[in-house]
């Protein structure tokens, strides 16, 4: 027997995978709308993306081809255990090529390649309440959310002005979805904002707070601004060192202790692809 | 739907508010039992009694923060005409509760958000009924402190900052801010000193007057009473047992707990 026959396939029990996918279509069918889920136990820790893990089992086919980036890349530790994760316990195959998987399990970054239709793109989500940190108690923030009661969310952006001069939330930062319900996108950067609506299928799973939440396809999905300080999607104002792209999300990186910092994507097969398209920044020749 | 209520003998046609036989008990202890009146446009109603006597449960009823056992709360609302509050719908008399209506706490904490700064505070409700520019929010914010005599310069410090008497005002202005018709006050100068009380007396009555608000003050402070209300009802044991005009209540007590009420306080 092979380590993968050891397991059901995508390590859930088909009961459970089953109650999240019917959560998953409820979800679905009120975009941005936060669905109460029975969260399982995974054999990792919370905050290590049990949410999205669980998304992830209940929509994988053995067909499906899966990559797990993790802050843009595929080669860090959440990325690499979870990607191990699925190869043992459901054989699937695994890639790192953007244009190629067709279930994408992220963390807190969405591919610069725009996704297309027949897509899933999978969100671990840590906090999935909004308005959280603005009214702690969860029944009054379900009143707010049922009842449309959404000023508040404009309070926090009030003071980011006042304190800061500019809006100043730089991720998590709130949308509205098709009008209706104000939704965390997860702690991905504001620059991807505008990049949530897509052709692909977006998912959102918090483990321990036990929420999922959704957006089809093609949802409006817009920042929340005001009129006279409008949403905008910022970046480092640098081109990549090793690509040098000018348009993707970078990551500062310091290479020495006297100063040295280099800014590269944060999408490693985004900057991988376009070097060896021959694209090259100005750190990038060696 | 016009209630009226011929013995009051008021000029004005409609009341802003009319309360019918509103009782609420908890368990077998009565907190307030079969209260009716009118509040007509413009007019301060004090209630006052003892601790214990029903006037907050009454307030909370009222202002539907509590559900009373039975009774009508008939809210004369601006589209609408009078309609029974009680039997709104929730998302209703939550618009309402951020349009029309104000609730000054006693304890500023209660009514303000304490993390968030004085400004944001201001602005809170203005956002909540849709404001969406900036510099129009700190616009009105800015001429709010001012009416409420805060210093321009405190208006991005967050109210654990101010004093006592500076949270109490910013509390005012928070509510006052959205032009709202009715204003239900729960002890508003409790747990101030005398001379704040006095500060804020008189800042509440020039906004009252000035802005023609309708007001319900809870307190057990007669000389609040005296200063604001154009009319007073004194409740003991849940009931009303003396209602009137404010001079001809405490001037010339008829129930004998009025009588003990007035001449209890203190001179100095």
């Amino acid at each position: 027997m092979t380590e993968t026959e050891q397991y059901n396939f995508a390590y859930l029990d088909e009961q459970t995978k089953r109650m999240i996918r019917r959560t998953l279509l409820k979800a679905l069918a009120i975009p941005g709308y936060q669905v109460p889920f029975a969260s399982r136990e995974m054999p990792m820790p919370y905050g290590w993306g049990t949410g999205g893990v669980q998304v992830t089992a209940a929509v994988l086919t053995p067909a499906d081809s899966l990559k797990v980036i993790d802050q843009g890349a595929d080669d860090t530790t959440n990325a690499v255990s979870i990607r191990k994760f699925f190869e043992k316990t459901a054989g699937v195959a695994t890639t790192t090529r953007t244009g190629e998987a067709s279930v994408i399990q992220t963390r807190h970054r969405i591919p610069e390649a725009p996704l297309g239709e027949g897509q899933i793109l999978v969100y671990q989500v840590p906090i999935p309440e909004p308005l959280r940190f603005l009214e702690p108690r969860e029944t009054e923030t379900r009143k707010m959310h049922a009842l449309e009661e959404y000023g508040l969310m404009h309070v926090k952006l009030y003071e980011d002005i006042a304190r800061h001069g500019e809006i100043a939330t730089a991720y998590a930062y709130p949308v509205r979805v098709e009008g209706r319900y104000v939704m965390d996108p997860s702690p991905i950067p504001k620059f991807d904002n505008p990049k949530m609506e897509m052709a692909a299928i977006q998912l959102f799973g918090a483990g321990r707070e036990q929420r999922i939440y959704a957006l089809p396809p093609y949802s409006r999905v817009v920042s929340l601004d005001f009129e006279d300080h409008p949403f905008e999607a910022t970046k480092a104002d640098h081109p990549c060192a090793l690509c040098g792209a000018e348009g993707s999300y970078l990551d500062e990186v310091i290479v020495d202790d006297a100063g040295g910092r280099m800014f590269v994507c944060s999408d490693t097969d985004f900057c991988a692809g376009r070097r060896a398209a021959g694209h090259v920044g100005k750190e990038g020749g060696a | 739907m016009s209630v009226q209520d011929p013995s009051q003998g008021c000029c004005k046609a409609a009341p802003l508010l009319a309360v019918r036989g509103v009782s609420k008990t908890y368990g077998g202890r009565v907190g307030c039992a079969d209260v009716s009146f009118d509040l007509y446009p413009g007019e301060v109603m004090g209630i006052v009694g003892e601790s214990g006597s029903g006037k907050s449960t009454l307030l909370n009823c009222l202002a539907g923060q509590m559900a009373p056992d039975a009774g009508e709360v008939i809210f004369d609302t601006r589209g609408a005409g009078p309609v029974d509050t009680l039997r709104m719908s929730e998302p209703e008399r939550r618009m309402l509760a951020r349009t029309d209506w104000a609730f000054v706490h006693q304890n500023p904490r209660d009514g303000l958000r304490m993390g968030v700064s004085a400004g944001g505070n201001v602005g809170e409700r203005l956002m909540a009924v849709g404001a969406r520019h900036y510099g129009d929010i700190r616009a009105q914010a800015l001429d709010w402190l001012d009416r409420v005599e805060i210093a321009a310069d405190r208006i991005d410090d967050r109210p654990s900052a101010f004093s006592g008497g500076m949270q109490q005002r910013l509390q005012i202005a928070r509510n006052l801010v959205t032009g709202p018709r009715l204003v239900f006050m729960d002890e508003p100068t409790g747990g101030l000193d005398v001379s704040v009380q006095a500060r804020l007396l008189d800042l509440m009555r020039g906004l009252v007057r000035g802005m023609g608000l309708s007001a319900i003050v809870v307190t057990h402070d007669l000389a609040v009473v005296r200063l604001l209300a154009d009319r007073l009802m004194v409740m003991k044991g849940g009931r009303v047992v003396e209602s009137g005009l404010t001079d001809q209540v405490l001037d010339d007590p008829q129930h004998g707990y009025t009588q003990l009420l007035v001449s209890s306080v203190l001179q100095v």
